[in-house]
Order: C-alpha cells, then structure tokens, then sequence
C-alpha cells in the first residue's frame, strides 16, 4: 500500500510537469491554431539557462528561475515573430507545423553547440528534503511537493487572469475568432505573443521542476516531455486549461504506476496506447467541447 | 462622414469589388443592398480593416483608413456587426457586451452604456450570465448589436442583421436600428431585405457583382420600377 502511495504520489508530481508542459501546448493551440512542437525545447533551453545561473555563475536557485523565465518569454516571442508569424494566414497549417518541427531541431542543435552532449548533472533547485510519513515508512520528497503545489498555483493564477483580466478575455475572443476580436479593438498579433510568452515562461518553471526531479541535462532533455505534455494536452482535449491539467495529471499517474506494476520498458508504450483509445471513445479529448454553431 | 472613393478589392484572382463610391453622412441611415455575392460584406470588412483594400480610398471624418489596422478603427468611433453575429460563444453575454467597450477605460461611462443596452435589449439583461453560444439566434442577433453598442460609436455597420430571424424578430430589429438612430448613431445597412432596409433608410445604394449600379433616396429607390422587379419582388 506504501509502496503504491508513493508511486502515485511521484505520479501526480511527474503529472503536474507535464500539465505546466501541456497549459502552453494548450494555451498556443487554442490561440494560434497551431501546434508548437518546439515547446519541449523550450524547457531544455531553459534547464540550461537555469544550470548556467545556478551552477556556472553560483547564483540563488529562485533567481535563475526568474532569469530563464524571462529569457525563455523572449525567446517565445522571437520565434513567433521569426518563424510563424509570416506563416500565418497565407501557409497551411502543415506548412507551421514543419516550421515548428525545424525551430525543434534548431534549438536541440544550438544546445548541442553551445553545452555539447555531455549531460550536465543539474542539482536541484529545491534544497528542501521533504517529509516522511506512516513513522519513516513514506517518503515524500520536497521536489515532488513543491512541484505539485508549483502547479497548482500557475493553474489558479492562470485560470484568474482568463477569467478576471481584460487580457486574458482577449485571449479567449481571440481563440474563438480573430476577425471579430479585432473588430473589439483586440490587437491580435499581440495576444498571440502574450500567449506564447506565458508559455514558454512556464515551460522555464516545468524545466526547473523536471531537472530538479531528473537532474541529467541533455540537449535532448526537453523532446520527450514534449511530446508527452503534448499527448496530455490531446487527452485532456487540446485548447482547454483545465483539460491540460487533468491529462497531465492523469498521464503522469499512469506512467507512474506502470512503471511500478507493469513494466518500465512498456510504461511510454501503455501512455501512448491510453491516448489512441481515449481518442477513439472520445475524439475532442476529455474536456473538449465541440464548437457550438448557431446559424 | 465616411467617404469610400473608387474601392477595389480582390480575393486572389477575383475581385469582389470593382471600384465603388458611396458615402455616408452624419446622423443618416444608409442602406446598401444587392443580391448574394454583390459584395456587400466584402466592402464592410474592408471599412473596418478586415480585408485590405487594393485601391482606391475610405475616409472617416478625415481620417484615411485604407492603412488603419482593423483593431484600431473601433477606437475612432466605427463599430461594426458583422456577418452571422460571431459573438464569443465561449464568454457569457456580460463578458461579450464588456468585450465591446475593450478599447474604453471610462469605468463609470461604460456601466452608463452597459444600462442602455440593457434597456434596450431585455433579453440581454435576463441571460447576461449565460454562455453567448447557447443563445438563439436572435439573441446572437441582439447580442452583436449591443456588443457593437458598447463602444459608443459615432458609426455603426450592420451586415444582415435579420438574416435568418422570424418576422418578429425581423421587426424588433430594424425598430432597435431606428431607435440606435434616433440617439444620434449613423448607420450603414447591408440587408438582403431591401424593402424593410430602405424603409428606414434616408438613402440607399444597390450593389451589383462589385459595382454600384443605382442610388437614391430611400423613397425613391422603393418605388423605383428596377428595384421593385429585382429586390423586392414585385
Ligand atoms: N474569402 C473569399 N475568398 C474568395 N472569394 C470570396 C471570399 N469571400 C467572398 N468572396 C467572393 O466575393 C464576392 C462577394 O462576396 P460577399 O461576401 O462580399 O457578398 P455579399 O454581398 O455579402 O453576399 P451575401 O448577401 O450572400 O452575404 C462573392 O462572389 C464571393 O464568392
Ligand atoms: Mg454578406
């Protein structure tokens, strides 16, 4: 019983890096329309920006958190305005999508360049050891607590600023309808950089969380929760908030425990084979809503 | 007080709008009609900055605004209803009307404007906490038109706003048109229903693939022998 308690616990931990993962998937699909499959690299360029901070110039854990946020928010902007932005509208969207494929490969071959492919051993930005319970039995490590609170303040702060922001309204106009949302006086082009700022700034904080959990930094740390985040986004249905959080959450849990009852070589295999029924009971993902059009 | 001079516009290979001229002066309505594909709703997306003009010129109270991006042209005083109401189906009916005074930050002027539309739209204010993609189309209808009313603008254009509602509804709307002009709002009317439109017009122009082919006064236009074969079926 102590034994599952602590995979499920390291389950939601691990659930809650790719729900943080999957908010910007989510967030950039709703608004953008598009698929940002470099958004995993993002995380690594930011583990990396947070290993230089900490490790190479010595400074405070938090602050070169900061630091990669904010440099990861610049580096979301630059690649919309570079890459997709002249893309937008005129190309297919295959055409954005294979972009965003070759800004992946982009950033993986800079990191390659400038940190080569030796791993960098990152050490955790949490110093916190965390608790035990049931008298030293269970074991909750304070990365894993401080992850899962981490996420569940980006998705409140999230959810306010939709909700409660005059920003976050233009979001979600300019998700449903770009034309009309100029229409309002919404500067389209600037609520989509919005959207990508924020998401790449969370991707820094999942990459600080993720490396802090699995301190081993390759140029290739950031494709594989990438792409889980993305199916986690899918799950959950691709364009809503809350979706991305429960199909983070659900798919962590169930790597987890996979990795524990079943198999560690099948676990990937048992996440991506979940999607694939999800999928077909349930085409728009858990939480996703089928557009309703009134004529 | 908005003056289009020669407007041309293409879509690709097609162009929508051969070269038209029309203007609208303060305090007027002015209904633009014209059949399927005229290219009524091609020179009001173009008005409003949602489709780039070729050539040709579109001037309101002065001002060019062939190069004004579409999300600055509310804040001139040009509100626009477009096409098929395209409210925010996923904000409710409060957060929609609160969409359309985005531009404005006077808090105390915008509840003033959000009572008004109230006033004027009941309906609004007994389901201002319900999701915008669960109202009937009339609503929608009624929505768009109060959203485009909370900007309090100088200029409103309407693109078929009876399409597709019972004749009920249909006179409900165009008696909320008369009443948004008795206010003191200029209108421009794209209708299919030309004779209600023109009913409530002070002058009308008819569209025909891309050209203007006829304008008036309103009263002339309906009984004009052309008109009455072609858009008002008799
Ligand atoms: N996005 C587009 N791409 C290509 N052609 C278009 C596009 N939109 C409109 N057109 C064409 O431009 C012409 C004018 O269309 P427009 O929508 O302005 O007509 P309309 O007068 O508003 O018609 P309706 O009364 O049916 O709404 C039509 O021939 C139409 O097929
Ligand atoms: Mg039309």
């Amino acid at each position: 019983m102590l034994n599952f308690l602590t995979y499920f616990v390291n389950g939601i931990s691990l659930g809650s890096i790719y729900a943080i993962i999957a908010l910007g998937y989510t967030m950039v699909y709703g608004i953008a329309k598009m698929l940002n499959f470099a958004h995993g690299d993002v995380i690594m360029i930011g583990s990396y920006i947070i290993y230089t901070s900490m490790v190479t110039w010595g400074l405070d854990p938090l602050l070169s958190i900061v630091i990669a946020a904010a440099g990861c928010t610049v580096l979301g902007i630059v690649t919309e305005k570079v890459a997709y932005k002249p893309l937008r509208g005129a190309a297919s969207s295959l055409a954005v999508l294979i972009t965003a494929i070759g800004v992946s490969y982009l950033l993986q071959n800079l990191a390659l360049l400038i940190f080569t492919a030796n791993p960098k051993s990152f050490s955790s930005v949490v110093s916190w050891d965390g608790i035990s319970l049931a008298g030293g039995e269970l074991k909750i490590q304070g990365v894993t607590i401080i992850t899962i609170i981490t996420s569940l303040i980006v998705l409140l702060a999230l959810q306010t600023f939709i909700k409660k922001t005059k920003q976050g309204q233009a979001m979600v106009a300019v998700s449903e309808d770009k034309g009309a949302a100029a229409l309002m006086g919404i500067n389209v082009n600037k609520t989509i950089s919005l959207t990508f700022a924020i998401g790449s700034g969370l991707a820094a904080i999942a990459g600080a969380l993720l490396c802090s959990a699995y301190p081993n930094l390759t140029p290739y740390t950031g494709a594989m929760p990438g792409i889980k985040a993305f199916v986690a986004a899918v799950l959950g249905g691709i364009g809503s908030i809350p979706g991305a959080m429960i199909g983070g959450l659900l798919l962590g849990i169930i790597e987890s425990l996979s990795k524990r009852y079943i198999s560690t070589q099948l676990s990937d295999a048992i996440v991506f084979s979940i999607l694939i029924i999800v999928l077909l009971v349930r085409p728009t993902g858990l939480l996703g809503k089928k557009v309703q059009e009134k004529v | 007080m908005l003056e289009i001079k020669d407007l041309e516009v293409s879509y690709g290979m097609i162009k929508a709008l051969k070269g038209i001229s029309f203007r609208v002066d303060e305090g007027e309505v002015i209904a633009l009609i014209g059949a399927n594909g005229a290219g009524k709703t091609t020179a009001l997306h173009t008005i409003t900055g949602l489709l780039p003009a070729e050539s040709g010129s579109i001037r309101f109270d002065g001002v060019e605004l062939t190069k004004v991006p579409a999300h600055k042209i509310v804040a001139m005083g040009m509100a626009h209803v477009p096409e098929g109401r395209r409210v925010f189906a996923n904000l409710s009916v409060l957060q929609n009307l609160r969409m359309g005074a985005y531009t404005r930050s006077d808090r105390d002027e915008i509840s003033r404007n959000l009572e008004m539309v109230f006033s004027r739209f009941p309906r609004l204010k007994e389901r201002q906490n319900q999701l915008s993609g669960t109202l009937s189309g009339g609503e929608q209808q009624m929505l768009a038109m109060g959203r485009a009313l909370m900007s309090s603008p100088k200029i409103i254009l309407m693109d078929e706003p009876s399409m597709g509602l019972s004749p009920i509804l249909v006179n409900e709307i165009f008696d909320i048109i008369e009443k948004v002009k008795a206010d003191g709002t200029t209108v421009l009317l794209v209708e299919q229903n030309a004779k209600k439109a023109l009913s409530i017009s002070d002058r009308g122009y008819v569209l025909e693939t891309g050209r203007i082919v006829l304008e008036g006064k309103a009263s002339e236009l309906l009984n004009n022998e052309q008109i009455r074969k072609a858009y008002l079926g008799e």
